[in-house]
């Protein structure tokens, strides 16, 4: 396994105040990492360091080998750097074939074509109902988006990422959201991702993150304060510190 | 606007139902040569501002970009055809067509550059700001554009060299229908194509379809472009009717009437600017003949009404009741 | 320098007759985020009314405060019925709304005066120039500077100072928190809208002499009082002040130096600012 992602003492500060305090990480092809904090640890801020929303004051990212701390979000994303949002950002006149088939053109860098329906293009017709089978949505392909459940438009954020073929995957509270009665098919969605990708989860639900996770890193106060297997993280003393430290006294 | 949900097997369908269109237009076409054959020179005029309306929709309908300024386009092709007419000799109308296209993209180019520097409100003024500096510009190069007389002296050659444009108006008017259902035919191409539905995407969610790695001033440029294209001929046609080109075919006015056509249409819908187009202009035309004074009072209304009441359009309220309709059967 | 004394004096007063109009355009738009293209219609309703006043034989005074009284009567219901249906509305459906009331205002505005130019006749205290020592002033632009200055003055006064100004801005920086510490939110924007209103009513009725009122007067100038919004950013008092002055200043220097380019420059500025700043030269307001 090789080091497909870096982060190498990645520091953000607003006006006098640090945000993100030399956070380094790396991660392996097939890596499943889950990022975990508490609120106000400055996951937003790192998700948006990472994404190229926000230009970090020192440090470097890196991707496949290649300095991409320059670079803006689309070039990002381009080269293999791919993101969820933590609420769903979808067309919502839009369908879940269309959303696949505009991620697939615009991989395939198709999407200035000025003629031509998708519909009638039989390879991306193709990827596009693999992906929805894949994720349990053919039989919503071609309802508007605003017409169906919300746990089914957090399975299409998936689909859509998974049509842009990332090496990185970035997943930013997958679980959000959702009644407790859908998270599983989110669950099976994610154990279904290819298994060359390395995936990042931010996310709250500990209980997903223990199944997910096969590395947890806990971020406190912008500090990477652990770094290791699920197992230990609970019983990680700084890490009780920082989510019980404010009730201890 | 995708108001209408599809059913399976959409891509029959649409061939289906841009086949219905495109006959339903040539009929309309038809239909007013023959029903109204003292009126060919609205109708060419018609003709020529639902150009310039569907031009509009690409931008305001499909890219989600609220512009006060559209005439800047739709203009330049008006003064490129003109000007090339009457100073340079160039009186085939199709090369006057052609160049009246060039000039409008240009024009949607240098207009979509300005534009896309801000949002919202910021954006609004600078179209309109767009529009004046075209107008003044005009007005103060009047050696070349006759300034507020208007630019005359265009006499273009018989079409094709076989067709006179005669006193009636008859050949530019069977001129201006085909060139619609030319432009009608591309642009249905373009809206369902792969760039297409980018664009909608970009009026649902920007920040979506930049974390998809596409670029999102880049399309809304394109689009401008296009759009200028289309306004360009336009214009063009209308430098080709009537043979003059005045200042209001860049003015704040005209914009504003695009606007105001294609939202009664229906914004994000070919068909709905087609609508929007026909029905103001006819309406424009009966009321202002009857009393003018009350004309603008009879638009304000039209337009609360609309935006009150049906704020799809009337293509896109029709559209919408009828799928109810089908929906409950 | 003579031309150079006239041309200042003259923008100073056009910039302030825009500011006593655009302000009022301001303050809604900062607090509603309504882009309200009849604003301008508002101040022509109020010129009409001063003309119709002081036509019928009383003073300048009184149709200046008809004037704003009957333009606040007239808005406040369509306050109720329209325009609080698009607030927070796009952009687009605003527009629509606002140019559908301006036109239907000039339509009848035509319909019930005609379409000839209207004045109010100026009280003589106002009429001929003032001797500043080296040069002689129209009064009547010096008047006009004063309304500027007193009308900027005031507002900034009830903003700031008054209990009134307090849930101003409470409303216009959190509408629903200001709600749920009992400021009547509908109340505040029922009243700002009317205090706009009749300000836009006092500045078609000052700046009748510079802007004539004629009914197509709402749609000559409603491009303008936008664009100064715009430049200023919504809800600035500073910033509308600022770029009154400043486009003021380059529309009539325009006006002397190259009067056959029209408001070219003017433009030709407006564009230069807005992409400079995007946000105006003073959206001290919320982003967005």
């Amino acid at each position: 396994m090789s080091t497909v992602f870096e982060v190498t003492r990645l520091r953000k500060n607003f006006g006098g105040l640090t945000v993100t305090d030399d956070v380094s990480l790396s991660m392996a092809t097939s890596d499943r990492l889950a990022l975990i904090g508490p609120n106000g640890a400055g996951k937003t801020t790192f998700v948006n360091l990472v994404t190229g929303n926000l230009a970090p004051t020192s440090g470097t990212v890196t991707l496949a080998g290649a300095d991409i701390t320059r670079l803006n979000a689309m070039q990002r994303v381009r080269r293999g750097l791919v993101r969820s949002f933590q609420v769903t950002r979808l067309f919502q006149e839009m369908t879940p074939e269309e959303h696949v088939a505009l991620a697939v053109l615009q991989r395939e860098g198709r999407t200035g074509r000025l003629f031509g329906d998708f519909r009638r293009m039989p390879r991306v017709m193709e990827e596009v109902r693999d992906i929805l089978g894949t994720l349990g949505l053919d039989g919503l392909a071609t309802r508007k988006v605003s017409e169906i459940a919300y746990g089914q438009q957090r399975l299409l954020e998936i689909a859509l990422a998974l049509a842009l073929r990332p090496r990185v995957l970035l997943l930013d509270e997958p679980a959000a959201g959702v009644p407790q009665s859908d998270t599983g098919r989110i669950e099976r969605a994610l154990e279904m991702l290819p298994p060359d990708l390395a995936v990042l989860m931010i996310e709250h639900d500990m209980e997903l993150v223990f199944r997910f996770a096969r590395r947890v890193i806990v971020l406190a106060a912008g500090k990477v304060i652990f770094d290791g297997l699920p197992d230990d993280v609970v019983k990680d003393a700084r890490v009780r510190e920082a989510y019980l430290g404010s009730y201890a006294q | 606007m995708t108001a209408i949900s599809q059913p399976a097997g959409q891509s029959f369908n649409r061939t289906l139902s841009g086949l219905v269109g495109l006959a339903a237009i040539v009929g309309c076409g038809v239909a007013g040569y023959f029903l109204f054959p003292d009126n060919l020179a609205l109708l060419t005029r018609i003709v020529a501002v639902a150009l310039l309306v569907l031009s509009l929709d690409l931008v305001t309908g499909y890219c989600g970009i609220a512009t006060l300024g559209h005439a800047a386009l739709f203009g330049a092709g008006a003064y490129g055809a003109g000007i090339a007419a009457a100073h340079f000799g160039v009186v085939s109308p199709l090369a006057m067509t052609g160049i009246g296209l060039a000039a409008g993209a240009v024009a949607g180019l240098i207009s979509g550059v300005v534009l896309l520097r801000a949002h919202g409100l910021a954006q609004l003024v600078l179209s309109i700001a767009v529009v004046h500096l075209f107008h003044e510009a005009a007005n103060k190069a009047s050696g070349w554009t006759g300034g507020s007389d208007g630019l005359s002296g265009i006499s273009p050659d018989p079409l094709l060299g076989l067709f006179e444009f005669d006193l009636w108006g008859r050949t530019v008017y069977v001129y201006a229908v085909v060139l619609l259902v030319i432009v009608f035919v591309l642009l249905r191409f373009v809206v369902h194509s792969p760039f297409g539905m980018l664009c909608r995407g970009i009026r649902e969610d920007k920040v979506r379809v930049h974390a998809m790695g596409a670029s999102v001033h880049g399309a809304q440029l394109r689009m401008f472009v296009i759009s200028g294209a289309v306004a360009g001929v336009g214009g063009a046609l209308n430098a080709i009717s009537t043979q003059v080109v005045g200042l209001d075919s860049l003015s704040f006015t005209l914009s504003a009437e695009a606007l105001v056509m294609l939202v009664l249409g229906g914004v994000g819908s070919l068909y709905g600017a087609l609508i929007g187009t026909v029905a103001f202009m006819w309406f424009e035309d009966v009321v202002s003949a009857a009393n003018p004074f009350h004309w603008l009072t009879m638009v304000g209304v039209l337009l609360i009404a609309v935006v009150l009441f049906a704020p799809r359009g009337l293509y896109g309220s029709a559209a919408a009741l009828l799928t109810r309709g089908s929906g409950r059967r | 320098m003579q031309t150079v004394l006239s041309i200042a004096v003259d923008a100073l007063a056009y910039g302030m007759v825009l500011f006593v109009i655009s302000i009022g355009l301001s303050v809604t738009m900062g607090l509603m985020r309504v882009i309200n293209l009849a604003h301008g219609a508002f101040a022509m309703v109020g010129g009409y009314c001063a003309s119709y006043v002081a036509h019928a034989g009383f003073g300048y005074g009184i149709a200046i405060v008809a004037a704003m009284v009957a333009t606040a009567i007239i808005a406040l219901p369509l306050e109720r019925l329209l325009y609080r249906r698009i607030y927070g509305a796009s952009e687009l459906t605003q527009v629509l709304m606002t140019i559908g009331i301006t036109f239907c205002v000039i339509g009848l505005v035509n319909y019930i005066f005609g379409p000839t130019l209207k004045t109010v006749p100026l009280p003589e205290a106002l009429r001929g120039s003032v001797d500043l020592g080296f040069r002689s002033v129209a009064k009547y632009r010096l008047f006009a500077i004063l309304c500027g200055l007193i009308v900027a003055g005031g507002l900034w006064y009830l903003i700031e100072r008054t209990a009134f100004g307090v849930r101003l801005r409470a409303t216009v920086d959190n509408a629903n928190m200001a709600a749920s510490l009992g400021v009547r939110t509908q109340i505040v924007y029922a009243a700002s809208f009317a205090l706009a209103v009749a300000l836009a009513a006092f500045g078609g009725v000052v700046g009748s002499e510079l802007l004539p009122l004629e009914p197509y007067y709402a749609l000559r100038y409603m491009v303008t009082f936008l664009v100064v919004v715009s430049v200023g950013g919504p809800g600035s008092i500073p910033g509308a002040l600022l770029a009154c002055l400043l486009l003021g200043a380059i529309d009539t220097i325009g006006r002397y130096l190259a009067p056959e380019y029209g408001e070219f420059f003017f433009y030709l500025a407006v564009i230069v600012i807005v992409t400079l700043f995007p946000r105006g030269l003073a959206g001290r307001l919320k982003k967005q």
